[in-house]
């Protein structure tokens, strides 16, 4: 099972309530005599003797609203045990049976939800006449409906998960998919409803009592006690007071389970501890030539507890290159170029010796927001999340054009147009009016460079542009790429984990391994297999290939032992050392190999001096 | 009954969703076929239909048209219960190896739910378990595990034990490195190619990854828009691509593969 995370109010609400149900099983021992003792003063105001008074006959309220804890615990139980299990049977039961039942049953439950639950239980107490039994029937049948949506709205969603199909290939019963595929999925948000009903239905049962439909006289519960309390309330406000109060911080209580609880199960709750970030001090170093249009030196990503995700990065992107930046996922690819197009998530902090564009400070707190804007355009991944669904493509295209460059009106759609036509979409001026929805996936990207492109940017950011996209309109989109630069001299950042993508767009590629630069190569290199690094060469390797060989047609693909260090288990040497089939034994995993002429590893260093 | 050289073939498979004026056909007529102990590739791009396919064989989408042949008997005539004892012997590993595993079940849990689709007692099937998680080279102890605490390649390395275990001769293998690294990927193509030898598996590999379809496969098949276009050995096909759209498929990789990295 899922780990619980415990929290406060979860905590606090459980002791709260098991205290409770510690004085509903005491009470009635210890108190039973007294709340049922006739005394003399009726009706007496509260006094050292009487806390909380007395009622008409004379018993004392404090006591009775005690012993009447068990009554009224154990009537909430069974109703809500009651509309639970109705539900979750009738949920389930919708859900399990033909199309045609299923519909009509959702309809069913639909309906019978949008009645209030206490309306449904005051015409099931009037068919089934007063008493504790009637009531707790009543609410917990009424409560039933809410229990039966959820089970058949999660189970409906559970079930069209891939291991719900798997179970069923395999040949698993029905039932069985049921109790253990189904049902443990949705116990998390049941749960959650079922502390939130337990609440509603002592409110209900209380208020069933109160109006005289619930308990009947010589029993008593909280409802009955307030009924009674009711009468005199004006004379002797304390009557009511007891049980009122007993009503309202059990219902709080169980209240504070649900919500506890519902934060307890959710995964991505707790854990946004933000704590002041330790600088991370690098010297320059890089040697980047003067005219770098982009200059990274020594960046380094870190978390607010200090982990490096990145670390020590340096690398120059020239006016109108292309330089790539590969490697497999939690390389810190992305977050390199996230530091660059300053977009990095929230909680992450970039620090580096030098990150900067042309003249642009990307380090510096204050960065002029509106020469971001124009000088870095920044293509996405998922071309369907990057545009707004609900406004046409024009006002999204000119966005930038008329917040940061004040162009306006039929000027703003004129360029918008353009840059549609640079990017080779037809009818420019048709997808101007049309919505992102409109538009194919490749059509979509596509305006997605047109819009970075807009503002004249000088250069662009392309965080793995084609990994959504079929190959043809991969192909496409990366031609568009390399036009751009061709024709206007554009420099690129582009993402990729795919070698193939990097080694056909690229002029350069920037390796990175576990969060640092392993290597640094030509397009001409890389196409050509002359790669240095282990890494590198491994990765290649690992690659299958589209055309013969000539080691022989599936012969076993190389694979690298093991798996890449995490962020905060990175060794102080080589990150690659556990890994590497070249490995020194002198020096890999204590000393962290530099990047020198391109390439960081000790073995590399060695031969070259050798030679 | 018929007598096929395929262990598993479709014949003239359509496959349609939706009724009236809002059906919409996704696969047209497709026949195709794999012979046992071989791996048909089943490339596409999306909205090819290849992913249907898969579904179709194994039941879950039903045929409108067609037949599904297993060693020659027509699946898409069989009632439920004929159809329960059949089906176990045609196994789908699925693309998503987060959406694949209940993740309230360990991977023990999983695989011996495989073995014993009733019962699931782990504890029971132990050595039968740490058996398929020793063949996709796991520990034994990743039994007591659950999924979130694998890794992508880990988890579909448990997925394809899982399907190993119902004891299958037919495996389909929808997308099933996608989601993978170069590296990881590297394994779980070495793997399958392994299992497929020792355990004489027939299967359909599907994947929009030409690469790697060439990489597994004896014969490949490629889909359009819900038609199957061409078809051919893995070899004629790359070498000398017929269809059109099968030409414009492979020109479209970004590959660099030279003479001189062989050597």
């Amino acid at each position: 099972m899922r780990r619980i995370r415990w929290n406060t109010p979860l905590v606090t609400a459980l002791t709260g309530l098991g205290l409770i149900t510690l004085l509903g099983i005491v009470a009635p021992f210890l108190a039973e005599e007294e709340a049922t003792a006739l005394s003399g003063a009726a009706r007496a105001h509260a006094s050292s003797e009487h806390w909380l008074g007395t009622d008409a006959l004379g018993r004392d309220v404090l006591a009775r609203t005690l012993v009447a804890t068990r009554l009224t615990l154990e009537m909430t139980l069974a109703a809500t045990a009651i509309a639970a299990v109705t539900g979750i049977l009738l949920g389930a039961g919708v859900w399990v049976s033909g199309r045609r039942v299923r519909e009509l049953g959702l309809r069913l439950i639909d309906v019978m939800i949008s009645y209030p639950a206490l309306i449904l239980a005051l015409v099931i107490a009037t068919v089934l006449g007063t008493g504790p039994t009637a009531s707790v029937l009543a609410i917990g049948l009424g409560g039933a409906p809410a229990f039966a949506r959820l089970t058949a709205n999660m189970a409906a969603s559970v079930a069209q998960r891939d291991f719900v199909t798997q179970a069923r290939l395999m040949g698993v019963p029905p039932y069985r998919v049921l109790v253990r595929h189904l049902l443990p999925n949705v116990a998390g948000p049941l749960l959650v409803l079922l502390s939130v009903a337990f609440a509603n239905v002592l409110v209900a049962l209380s208020g069933l009592s109160f109006l005289g439909v619930g308990v009947q006289t010589p029993d008593y519960d909280w409802g009955s006690l307030l009924n009674s309390g009711l009468a005199s309330l004006h004379t002797n406000p304390a009557e009511a007071i007891g049980p009122a109060v007993a009503i309202t911080v059990t219902g709080v209580l169980a209240g504070f389970v649900g919500d506890g609880l519902a934060a307890a199960l959710d995964p991505r709750a707790g854990r946004a501890k933000v704590a002041a970030a330790r600088p991370v001090v690098t010297a320059p170093s890089h040697r980047a030539p003067g005219e770098a249009l982009v200059t990274v030196d020594g960046l380094a990503v870190v978390l607010p507890d200090g982990t490096r995700l990145v670390d020590d990065v340096s690398f120059h992107v020239m006016p109108g290159e292309i330089v790539g930046l590969v490697g497999e996922s939690g390389s810190g690819k992305s977050l390199t170029a996230m530091s660059v197009a300053r977009l990095l998530p929230e909680g992450l902090a970039a620090h580096a010796a030098e990150l900067t564009l042309d003249d642009l400070d990307l380090a510096a707190p204050g960065t002029d927001p509106k020469r971001l804007a124009t000088e870095i355009g920044v293509v996405f991944q998922d071309p369907s999340s990057s545009f707004n669904p609900a406004l046409r493509m024009s006002g999204q295209l000119s966005e930038t054009l008329r917040v940061h460059q004040g162009v306006r009106g039929a000027e703003a759609d004129r360029r918008a147009i353009e840059a549609l036509e640079r990017v080779r979409i037809k009818e420019p001026a048709r997808v101007m009016k049309q919505y992102p929805h409109e538009l194919s996936g490749g059509m979509r990207q596509r305006a997605m460079i047109a819009s970075a492109l807009l503002p004249g940017p000088r250069l662009i950011v392309a965080d793995e542009p084609t990994t959504a996209l079929d190959v043809t309109v991969q192909a496409e989109v990366l031609d568009v790429l390399k036009d751009i630069n061709r024709r206007r001299g554009t420099s690129v950042l582009l993402i990729s984990h795919d070698i193939g993508v990097v080694g056909t767009v690229c002029h350069r590629i920037v390796v990175m391994y576990a969060g640092r630069v392993v290597e640094e190569l030509s397009a001409a290199d890389l196409r050509a297999g002359r790669v240095r690094h282990p890494y590198t060469r491994a990765l290649l390797a690992a690659s299958p290939r589209l055309r013969d060989t000539g080691t022989g047609d599936r012969a076993p693909l190389a694979t690298i032992p093991g798996r890449p260090p995490a962020p905060a288990a990175r060794p102080s040497g080589c990150a690659f050392a556990a890994r590497c089939p070249v490995v020194l034994d002198t020096i890999c995993a204590t000393e962290r190999p530099r990047l020198i002429d391109d390439v960081a590893c000790h073995a590399v260093r060695q031969e070259v001096q050798a030679e | 009954m018929i007598s096929s050289p395929h262990k598993l073939a479709v014949e003239e498979l359509t496959v349609a969703f939706g009724h009236g004026r809002r059906a919409r056909t996704v696969l047209r007529g497709v026949s195709t076929g794999v012979r046992a102990g071989q791996t048909l590739g089943l490339v596409g791009e999306s909205g090819s239909g290849k992913s249907t396919i898969a579904k179709a064989i194994v039941g879950v989408h039903p045929a409108r048209a067609g037949r599904i042949l297993l060693d020659g008997e027509d699946l898409t005539g069989l009632r439920r219960r004929e159809l329960g004892a059949v089906r176990r012997r045609v196994q789908l590993v699925s693309q998503d190896p987060y959406a694949s595993l209940n993740p309230c079940m360990t991977a023990g849990e999983a695989i011996a739910e495989a073995v014993d689709p009733v019962r699931a007692d782990a504890r029971k099937h132990a050595v039968t378990v740490e058996r398929w998680l020793e063949t996709v080279a796991l520990d034994g102890s990743a039994a007591g595990r659950y999924p979130h605490e694998f890794s992508g390649g880990q988890r579909q390395r448990i997925a394809v034990a899982r399907a190993l275990a119902v004891g299958p001769e037919v495996l389909v293998a929808d997308e099933i490195t996608s989601a993978l690294d170069a590296s990881v990927q590297a394994e779980v193509l070495n793997l399958l190619e392994e299992l497929r030898r020792s355990l004489t598996l027939t299967m359909v590999f599907i994947s929009h990854d030409l690469a790697v379809v060439r990489h597994v496969s004896d014969e490949v098949a490629v889909l359009c828009q819900g038609e199957l276009v061409e078809q051919g050995p893995v070899r004629d096909v790359y070498r000398s691509p017929r269809h059109p759209y099968t030409r414009r498929l492979l020109a479209s990789v970004p590959t660099f593969d030279k003479k001189e990295e062989a050597a």
